[in-house]
């Protein structure tokens, strides 16, 4: 092999690279570029000028990196800065949803909004709070969720523990079904079956059997899994001592398992929280405080926010308050959230993930 | 096409922790060079160091001078996506894209490369495939999908694939490791003939696979769990099955550890 | 996220060997054993019989509001249930589902795979984890707070697009503004795009997360560039999680109520742009028209709402079809 024929080879191995700050001085040139044709041309909008400085962004990182790079380089570059296009095109509308929640929620956010309730104010007016909400969306959550742990950690532990025939297969399977369930189809259901056919009225607890029927898969599948995770020796070293296959389930997989049971029951929790459409058809709302969740309308955050947006005419202090109860609604999910993980993460079996 | 490659002072790292030391040694071009020494020593690690593999694992950090003919893959300006072209590899497990079918992955790395006229391609497809002894096996199923064939199979179809864009280097990590008795074999000759027109590289746990396939041996070792790897020494095939300069090594060979 | 939409991702995990069911069950002599798996047995038949309940009912009530429709109940564009004679049909119901998804899934998808392979390959490891974590709170944030952001926040902003787009797009019809509030099918479809973003991030984060290390090696070892890797083996590899993760979400956008609700101004006729006023979900329609309906008029709702079951079926069961059959897939290449 001759050196002539060498030395083009070699070539091909230190192949152009540009400099890493290369996409960062691309980026500020057309950021500076897309303001000054926005400002030559009497755009006003920040969408425009900041989809040019995209626009330019891409096109100049391709155009030079494949002057100097060559293509594939260049497409290297492209795809990256789409990937992080994309990103921040979502990262926007999601932090701006945060932000403003908390930025026009903690307006009127106060000891006093949270213990009383909306009885003696006009819907225009402001004042009142949400304690009547806050209470009604405990009990109705309360209630599914007495309903939906014991059905639901019951068909998990005979799916994962004795079920293996037709039966077991059609469950898992309609279980499945059930997580794609609509929230507004499960209230329609009970509307149908509670207050159309039985001639019952409004109550908290209707609005509780329809989000059971969104709580009931979700506590299955992960106390499925977690179940599945408990390890089978320990279930064999129990029978193999005698005791009884319930003492067994009761006393050994449950106990280890039952960290993992309650995060996934948590969730489920969050989940359902902030339910609205079967609460508007079913349990209806009240400017009143009712604990009595067996009978008439009660209040909801869900509901509450959604009546304070919608029947005050656009009166700023509704809408502070409907922001303020979104808050709260958001805060007691996220709470729910990371307390669950952090149970997650502390009762983990050594066996787990 | 093939190239000799000049190791010195290479060090490689995890993190902080330091996989291999202070690693020196030439290849010849046109020549099987074989790597063996106990699980851990770092001889997969070094072997990922020669076409900066190593550094794509999270942490994997090199200094050091690898020098193919007179060029130092860790120098200035060097672009690591080249010299993966220009080294080529094959690993432990069979690893053909699932996807895609025989044709396709044989043509995967020509692709990446710029246009190729169909005919072009169909050439090269069935020069790389008779190359790795397998275009008998295929010639009629070139459409399937590559996961179809044996495990056997599969491994000479990452070879092809591996050849088909004309590299300098052949790196092998313990490629018949996951095969049987006598796909090892097909890929052993496979071996000795594809070292006419590149420079070979494998590691291999199994040593009587060194002894048959390779011209040069070269032994790692390590003090202990935890230390770094090292060069022993690397000599002709036959010098270190026979009389190795190196207690540890006849140890090693001789099966009295590892 | 709950728990639920990380299954398509979790490896088949083989369920523990616990002792062959009908012996266990037939050899279950104690009154313990009997009492117990009676019990969980019975909650599993519960749960296929409130299924089936949900069916009848639905089918029951819709079919007595069906019967006394005057007009065809698919292809009318009318809603007036309590009229004599009362006329009523989904048309325009199913078009506005069928638009606004279709929206959101064109947004939604593309983004959500650039941000799950910006957390798995582009992002430093910390921040993706960070981002992971933050995307997967946000698959909590309740659909009605989504909407009164959209209400009060988003269409206020619209202007300034639904102008530019008019100024571009007015001229293919569908994208021509005559200036009405931008509480369109549009926003709508914008507004879903965010609500099932983090979910469809999540599974397709999960699937991307799971190509086998020896596949990308595969690829970098032929001289792959980042992008090249990812469109050798990480796309091919997660294509049906990434479309079941899709269909997920499309479940949810067909059956989203509130936020629709509160974005939308409905109205019961189809316009050629889609940037005008007016349209309707079939969600939306139930929670918008429950409040002054009859009870002929809530057997109505009840009708389209049995519709909408059957579609949101339709497109959860092809979700599974699509996983169950990855599951083989990758099964055989293990």
């Amino acid at each position: 092999m001759s050196n002539a024929t060498l030395s083009p080879q070699r070539s091909s191995l230190r192949g152009a690279t540009l400099p890493k700050w290369f996409a960062w001085a691309v980026a500020a040139g057309s950021v500076v570029l897309g303001l000054g044709i926005s400002a030559a041309a009497g755009l006003g909008s920040s969408i425009q000028w900041a989809l040019i400085a995209a626009i330019l962004f891409v096109v100049g990182s391709y155009g030079i990196s494949a002057k100097v790079e060559g293509r594939r380089q260049a497409k290297d570059r492209t795809a990256t800065s789409l990937v992080w296009v994309a990103f921040l095109l979502a990262v926007i509308p999601l932090a701006s949803l945060i932000w403003e929640t908390v930025k026009r929620g903690i307006k009127v956010l106060d000891g006093y909004f949270l213990t009383h309730s909306m009885g003696v104010v006009a819907d225009t007016e402001p004042g009142g709070g949400i304690y009547h909400a806050i209470l009604g969306t405990l009990e109705q959550v309360g209630l599914a969720t007495l309903i939906s742990v014991p059905i639901g950690v019951l068909t998990a532990i005979y799916l994962v523990e004795y079920g293996r025939g037709r039966l077991a297969k059609a469950v898992t399977f309609f279980v499945d079904v059930m997580t794609g369930i609509p929230s507004i189809v499960a209230g329609l259901f009970i509307l149908s079956l509670w207050i159309l056919i039985l001639g019952m009225g409004y109550s908290g607890f209707a609005g509780s059997m329809a989000l059971s029927i969104l709580m009931i898969p979700v506590v299955v599948r992960s106390t499925e899994e977690m179940l599945k995770l408990v390890p089978n020796e320990l279930r064999e070293a129990s029978l193999a001592l005698g005791v009884p296959k319930w003492r067994t389930i009761l006393k050994v997989v449950l106990p280890t398992s039952l960290g993992g049971i309650t995060t996934g029951v948590m969730l489920a929790i969050a989940r359902i929280t902030g339910e609205t459409a079967p609460v508007l058809l079913l349990v209806w709302v009240t400017n009143f405080i009712n604990s009595n969740p067996f009978s008439d309308p009660q209040a909801s955050l869900p509901m509450y926010i959604y009546l304070q947006y919608a029947n005050s005419g656009g009166s700023g202090a509704a809408y502070d308050r409907a922001w303020a109860a979104a808050l709260t609604l958001i805060a007691f999910i996220m709470i729910l959230n990371l307390v669950a993980r952090g149970i997650a993460r502390w009762k983990a079996p050594k066996t787990g993930r | 096409m093939a190239k000799r490659i000049d190791v010195s002072g290479l060090n490689a790292y995890y993190g902080s922790f330091l996989a291999i030391e202070d690693i020196s040694m030439t290849v010849e071009p046109r020549s099987v060079t074989a790597f063996i020494g106990p699980s851990g020593c770092g001889k997969s690690t070094f072997l990922r160091t020669l076409n900066r593999m190593h550094e794509v694992t999270p942490g994997g950090r090199v200094d050091g001078k690898v020098m193919l003919d007179d060029e130092n893959l860790y120098g200035a300006g060097i672009d690591p996506v080249a010299v993966r072209r220009e080294v080529g590899m094959v690993f432990q497990r069979p690893n053909p894209f699932p996807t895609m079918s025989v044709y396709d992955n044989v043509a995967a790395g020509l692709r990446l490369n710029g246009k190729y006229k169909k005919s072009e391609l169909d050439d090269v497809v069935e020069k790389s495939l008779k190359g790795a002894n397998l275009w008998n096996e295929v010639k009629d199923r070139l459409n399937k999908p590559g996961s179809g064939l044996s495990g056997g199979q599969q491994q000479r179809l990452c070879i092809a694939r591996a050849i088909a864009v004309e590299p300098n280097v052949l790196l092998m990590d313990e490629p018949c490791s996951a095969l049987d008795p006598i796909s090892t074999l097909a890929i052993e000759d496979l071996i000795g003939e594809l070292k006419e027109r590149f420079t070979i590289v494998i590691v291999t746990h199994n040593m009587q696979q060194a002894a048959r396939v390779s011209d040069r041996t070269a032994f790692f070792n390590l003090a202990a769990v935890g230390q770094p790897g090292k060069l022993i020494e690397i000599d002709d095939t036959e010098r270190i099955f026979s009389n190795p300069s190196v207690q540890a090594t006849e140890d090693y060979i001789s099966g009295r550890f590892g | 996220m709950d728990i639920t939409t990380q299954k398509p991702a979790a490896p088949p995990t083989p369920g523990p060997a616990a002792p062959a069911d009908k012996r266990a069950a037939r050899g279950a002599t104690r009154p313990g054993d009997r009492i117990f798996l009676a019990l969980s047995r019975g909650s599993g038949i519960f749960v296929l019989v409130l299924m089936a309940a949900i069916a009848a009912f639905l089918a029951y009530r819709a079919s007595i509001a069906i019967s006394e429709d005057e007009a065809n109940f698919f292809t009318t564009f009318e809603w007036n249930p309590s009229g004599i004679p009362p006329e009523f049909g989904i048309a325009v119901l199913a078009f506005g589902t069928v638009v606004s998804s279709i929206i959101a899934m064109v947004i939604a998808v593309p983004i959500s795979v650039g941000i799950a392979l910006f957390i798995t390959h582009y992002a430093p490891r910390r921040l993706g984890g960070l981002i992971a974590y933050v995307i997967d709170l946000l698959a909590a944030v309740p659909s009605i707070v989504y909407g009164l952001w959209g209400a009060l926040v988003l269409v206020p902003h619209m202007d300034g697009l639904y102008g530019w787009l008019d100024d571009y797009f007015g001229w293919t019809g569908i994208l021509e503004w005559n200036g009405g509030a931008p509480r369109s099918l549009f926003t709508v479809g914008i507004l879903l795009a965010l609500m099932i973003l983090p979910i469809i991030t999540n599974v397709s984060r999960e699937v991307f997360r799971q190509v086998p290390r020896m596949h990308e090696e595969a690829a970098l070892a032929l001289g792959a560039t980042r992008w090249e890797v990812i469109r050798m083996s990480v796309l091919p590899f997660g294509r049906s999680g990434v479309i079941s993760a899709s269909m997920l979400g499309l479940g949810r956008a067909l059956g989203e109520t509130m936020a629709v609700a509160m974005v939308l101004s409905p109205s019961f006729d189809i316009s050629a742009s889609l940037l005008d006023p007016g349209g309707g979900t079939f969600a939306q329609n139930i929670a918008s028209k429950f409040n002054e309906a009859t009870e002929m008029g809530r057997d109505a709702l009840i009708a389209s709402g049995l519709v909408l079951f059957v579609i949101t079926l339709l497109v959860n069961g092809a979700a599974r079809l699509i996983i169950a059959r990855r599951k083989e897939y990758s099964g055989a290449n293990a």
